[in-house]
């Protein structure tokens, strides 16, 4: 829920999910590119796997297809000097649970675009994408975006291009939309950006504070206001219409 | 067979901002009404203050029955057709009023007479080649004391500019003589939106607050404008936006007279021998009515309107209801809106809150307020910048060109410029040509067997002149106001599915050439009405929601003072 924040670490380890999949990416890569293939990813994904219960249980995604969406998204929008990323937001548990509503028209183009970007890793750089080093995965991801995914059995249903804005305008909606819908966690989207918050009123006292930049940032969900019907929120896009 | 109604004098086909408006006038006559709207009534607790859903996901106009008949589009005969995504228009009591925002402009008196005046100043040379644009068949002063009406009626904030011919430099100096100021204050300015006044000054322009059906203090006990921002595709949580929803039709309701009958799919209208229309068949939860009526008001969508019509064949209309003269779906335009500009400013701009009626315009460089002698259209623009933003739009904004669009460099740009960059909203004129127009969709249907409408329409030569024109003038202000980095849409070419949709049921004298007369009713039908965009002739350069509004309250009244011939 909303401002609800869950710090899912593992008791045993104390170490989340998240930074788990960035050792073992970074492990990787470190691996790949001067050590010569210390752990592979897939290996420490499953000694984790062994000692972390799985922390988000996905839906619509299957385990495998999670974790790449979240090393996909961790790449869109990383964790860096500039604050938390698409992971810390929880951007892919928005996803996951949207495909099982309003976005559910797009869940099969997940999961034909996530296999299709792994086989077109696999092809053109010789590995599953969390395997690969740093540098290739983010070739990877631009050849993705350009529509340029391309080569014998890869199988992207149409452009790459229009999978990756895909993916990139969901893990967007996750990053910096209302919590209500399980992403923008402890909203740290809306931080970044500098969002002063959902309000339902905006005096002209309120602008010039924010003019002279004295205004609080606000961090409530607008279904934070009792008032507002929720029941619209998840209506399926093929409905015909709305209940009066 | 359908199930047969008890009969009514009118029957309204779409409660929305026109057909909304027309049920006041009409059901205070004392005449009994029957308002038949596809759509459901929503009230202030459909209206959080929600991006995701509002925005991206385009509810509420996506669990819509316009969801399932969205026009096909193709720019001319030679081209494939293709099918967009969703349409942009909301069944619902009230429909696009709801959600729209609410920008209510008036006409110039130039874009009355647009054929004439062209002539006079520049000669019949300088009308664009291919264009079927006549003038309409009454002037600006014979609106505007509709305008003043509806105005008044369902509350509109501004700022006059000329008030009975003397003008004030604080509003619009180009605009027609009005009788008499707004009935409410215009919507406040951001600091922001000062400077840019500011900037349009030292250019030596005439920079002034756009008008708005949106409220800025209390107003037949209705609340003022809260400015918190989710006014663009959002309805309003405490009624202070003027839809029909809660001015008129309520008011209609309460004199006795008009039923409202929601979730109605109005499939046919009904002919009989002699040509008069008898009535509406419409579809409810799968059941069919017929509701009999002396008088029938088309007031849907303009792409509603044309289907409905051209649908509608009998043994009198056989190419379609009104349609004997072939003229039902020409002269067909959608305001071009695209070729947008964008700029990037090296410091905040505070635009989290607001509305997009709230900004401020600038009407030097539209219609024919300045000299196109030595130009190469006809025509032009009105500039509008305007305080509008949301986290997940700002997040995705342009780039500029400066960074890719992900990753830490972007970040770290959206980090710091989300709340840096303004697209301009520039209408611009468009004007009806030979090749545009709409008609079924020969292969597409909705899921009850009906054809789509398709639209046949592309930008001509003079659309993309002034598009160019304008983003030139648009730069310019950006820059004066400190722009740093400015970037240009394409000036386009495809007419898609619009919110701003004219023609297809033209009004003028000349049966010939149009399908309703100067009151609105149809020149073959003598007991059918049509409203909405879908009558206008002209679109000059601003949003056409209040000059369908004032046109369709003028039909209504007719409709009135007319009964006793045109019910008979």
């Amino acid at each position: 829920m909303a401002g609800n924040h869950t710090k899912r670490k593992d008791q045993t380890v104390g170490i989340t999910r998240r930074e788990l999949l960035r050792s073992a990416g970074v492990t990787a890569a470190v691996g790949a590119s001067t050590l010569g293939g210390v752990a592979s990813y897939a290996k420490t994904t499953q000694q984790a796997e062994n000692v972390v219960e799985s922390p988000e249980a996905y839906e619509q995604l299957t385990a495998e297809e999670g974790l790449l969406l979240e090393a996909i998204a961790d790449h869109l929008i990383p964790a860096d000097d500039t604050g938390p990323g698409a992971l810390e937001a929880n951007a892919v548990r928005y996803i996951d649970r949207a495909l099982g509503g309003a976005l559910s028209d797009s869940l099969e183009a997940y999961h034909a675009g996530l296999a299709a970007f792994q086989r077109y890793c696999r092809s053109s750089r010789g590995g599953d994408f969390m395997e690969l080093p740093h540098n290739d995965r983010i070739s990877a991801l631009i050849d993705v975006e350009t529509g340029a995914a391309t080569g014998a059995g890869v199988g992207f249903a149409g452009s790459s291009a229009a999978f990756f804005s895909m993916v990139r305008g969901h893990v967007l909606q996750g990053t910096f939309g209302d919590p209500y819908y399980g992403g923008n966690e402890n909203f740290v989207g809306w931080d970044l950006i500098g969002y002063p918050g959902v309000r339902t009123a905006v005096t002209e006292n309120d602008q010039q504070r924010l003019e002279a930049g004295e205004l609080r940032p606000y961090r409530r969900s607008a279904y934070g206001w009792e008032e507002f019907e929720k029941a619209t929120v998840s209506a399926a896009r093929k409905g015909l219409r709305h209940a009066d | 067979m359908p199930t047969r109604l008890p009969g009514t004098d009118v029957v309204i086909v779409g409660l929305g901002a026109a057909g909304g408006v027309a049920a006041l006038p009409l059901a205070e006559s004392g005449l009994s009404v029957v308002g038949l709207e596809a759509g459901s009534r929503l009230t202030r607790k459909d209206f959080a203050p929600d991006e995701l859903r509002n925005n991206m996901r385009a509810w509420p106009f996506t669990v819509q029955k316009t969801q399932r008949e969205i026009p096909t589009v193709r720019p001319n005969q030679l081209t494939p057709t293709t099918q967009g995504a969703i349409h942009p228009m909301m069944n619902g009591v009230g429909g696009t009023s709801l959600h729209y925002w609410a920008q209510s402009w008036r006409l110039n008196p130039w874009d009355f007479k647009v054929v004439s005046e062209i002539r006079q100043r520049y000669g019949a040379s300088r009308i664009p080649e291919g264009s079927t644009v006549e003038d309409w068949p009454f002037g600006y002063e014979e609106l505007e004391p509709y305008y003043d009406r509806v105005e008044r009626e369902l509350g509109v904030s501004g700022q006059a500019g000329n008030i009975n011919g003397t003008i004030d430099s604080r509003g619009n100096p180009f605009e027609g003589a009005r009788a008499d100021a707004y009935p409410m204050e215009p919507l406040r300015w951001t600091g922001f939106i000062e400077q840019m006044a500011d900037a349009a000054q030292s250019l030596g322009w005439d920079p002034f607050p756009g008008p708005a059906a949106v409220n800025t203090r209390t107003y037949q006990e209705r609340s003022s404008c809260m400015y918190h921002g989710f006014c663009n595709r959002g309805g309003c949580h405490v009624d202070a936006k003027n839809s029909t929803a809660v001015t008129t039709i309520p008011r209609a309701e309460a004199t006795g007279n008009l039923k409202v009958v929601s979730h109605a799919h109005v499939t046919d209208v009904d002919v009989d021998r002699d040509g008069r229309v008898t009535g509406v068949t419409y579809l409810q939860d799968g059941e069919e009515f017929f509701q009999p009526a002396k008088f029938v008001l088309l007031a849907s969508y303009t792409y509603e309107n044309v289907r409905l019509l051209l649908r509608s064949t009998s043994r009198a209309y056989p190419i379609g209801l009104s349609n004997n003269h072939a003229q039902v779906g020409r002269h067909y335009f959608s305001h071009h809106q695209g070729a947008s500009v964008s700029a990037l400013f090296p410091f905040d701009l505070n635009a989290w809150y607001g509305l997009p009626a709230q900004g401020v315009a600038v009407d030097n460089w539209a219609d024919d307020n300045f000299d196109h002698t030595d130009l190469d259209f006809v025509g032009g623009g009105n500039l509008w910048v305007y305080s509008d933003r949301r986290p997940i739009g700002a997040a995705g904004m342009n780039t500029f060109g400066l960074v890719p669009n992900w990753g830490s460099a972007w970040k770290a740009f959206i980090s710091k410029n989300a709340d840096r960059s303004n697209t301009a909203y520039i209408q611009k004129t468009t004007l009806p040509y030979e090749s545009n127009y709409l008609d079924l969709d020969p292969v597409v249907k909705d899921p009850f067997g009906h054809p789509v409408i398709r639209i046949t329409a592309e930008y001509k030569q003079n659309e993309l002149a002034v598009a160019e024109f304008m983003q030139e003038k648009m730069e310019q202000w950006y820059r004066e106001a400190g722009a740093t980095e400015i970037v240009r849409g394409g000036l386009g070419r495809t007419m898609g599915v619009s919110t701003h949709a004219y023609g297809g049921t033209r009004m003028g004298d000349n049966a010939e050439t149009n399908v309703v007369n100067r009151f609105g009713v149809s020149h073959e039908v003598p007991n059918l009405g049509i409203a909405g965009a879908s009558v206008m002739g002209t679109s000059g350069a601003r949003n056409p929601t209040l000059t369908a509004q004032a046109l369709s309250w003028r039909t209504a009244q007719h409709i009135v003072d007319q009964w006793s011939t045109l019910a008979d």
